[in-house]
């Protein structure tokens, strides 16, 4: 626990931030068009290996952008297909992310049947 | 303005000027603002990855699943409770990005069409934008994952 891994996780996590914010700004791209991107990017960062040196210096400024998450489904079926070949491709992506899917469908469902929607400004 | 004589070409000058500077300074406060907040949100992410690593000893997977974990759960109950749109109208991208706004973007539909029903309201709206996201996240995995069995 450092002060510099505060100050690269800030930094590069504001960075991919700004990105999608030049994205919604000048593109128009919904939201949703961008999570999708982010994630998409990730998986073929990961794959390059572009985007391991990121998390190395960034820690969780590059994990918890979604880029980040789609690196983490990336790597997962790489490492696994390297281990147990074509099975290991289909399995490892989701394996790497089953935490944060089975968490956010969870979470997801259990907060939408507490909570009632605010009326939106 | 119509029967005064043409725009010297100072004036011209000066409005595109306006028309150029105006659009920009809103989306470069606009970006500022995303990266103060999307840059926050990922030094809670790393205070959460820190207490994974150096008070419950996980390992590297263990510590990005925990992360992600409470990261979705914090990103969902701020939506539950209205806080999260209200920090989203704010700071735009930077709430979108992180996977907080991934939490959000499952619990917003989900709770908007629950009225709808527990299979087709709350259970299929859950997936509305998370869906997509999905399938081109563990579809691009997959093909990721065959291709580099070719190498």
């Amino acid at each position: 626990m450092e002060f510099r891994d505060y100050l690269y996780a800030f930094l590069i996590g504001g960075g991919i931030c700004v990105i999608g914010q030049l994205l919604m700004s000048y593109t128009n791209l919904t939201p949703a068009r961008i999570l999708v991107l982010f994630v998409t990017v990730g998986v073929f960062l990961a794959a390059f290996g572009l985007y391991e040196p990121l998390v190395k210096l960034a820690g969780a400024g590059a994990t918890i952008p979604l880029t980040g998450f789609g690196y983490a489904l990336g790597k997962g079926a790489i490492e696994a297909a390297g281990e147990n070949g074509v099975l290991g491709a289909f399995t490892g992506g989701v394996i790497a992310t089953a935490g944060g899917i089975a968490a956010a469908v969870f979470f997801g469902a259990l907060n939408a049947i507490i909570f009632k929607p605010k009326t939106k400004k | 303005m119509t029967n005064k004589k043409p725009a010297t070409k100072q004036e011209l000058e000066y409005q595109q000027l306006v028309s150029e500077r105006a659009p920009k300074s809103k989306v470069l406060a606009q970006c500022v603002k995303a990266f103060l907040s999307g840059g926050l949100i990922c030094c809670i992410g790393q205070l959460f990855r820190d207490f994974a690593r150096l008070c419950l000893h996980l390992g590297e997977t263990d510590v990005a699943s925990f992360t992600a974990i409470v990261m979705v759960f914090l990103g969902a109950m701020l939506t539950g409770v209205g806080v999260y749109d209200r920090i989203g109208s704010w700071a735009g991208a930077g709430s979108v990005v992180p996977i907080t706004g991934f939490a959000n973007s499952i619990v917003s539909p989900a709770m908007e069409f629950r009225p709808e029903g527990f299979v087709l309201g709350l259970g299929a709206k859950l997936f509305s934008i998370a869906g997509p996201v999905l399938v081109y996240g563990i579809g691009a995995s997959i093909v990721v994952g065959l291709v580099s069995l070719l190498f």
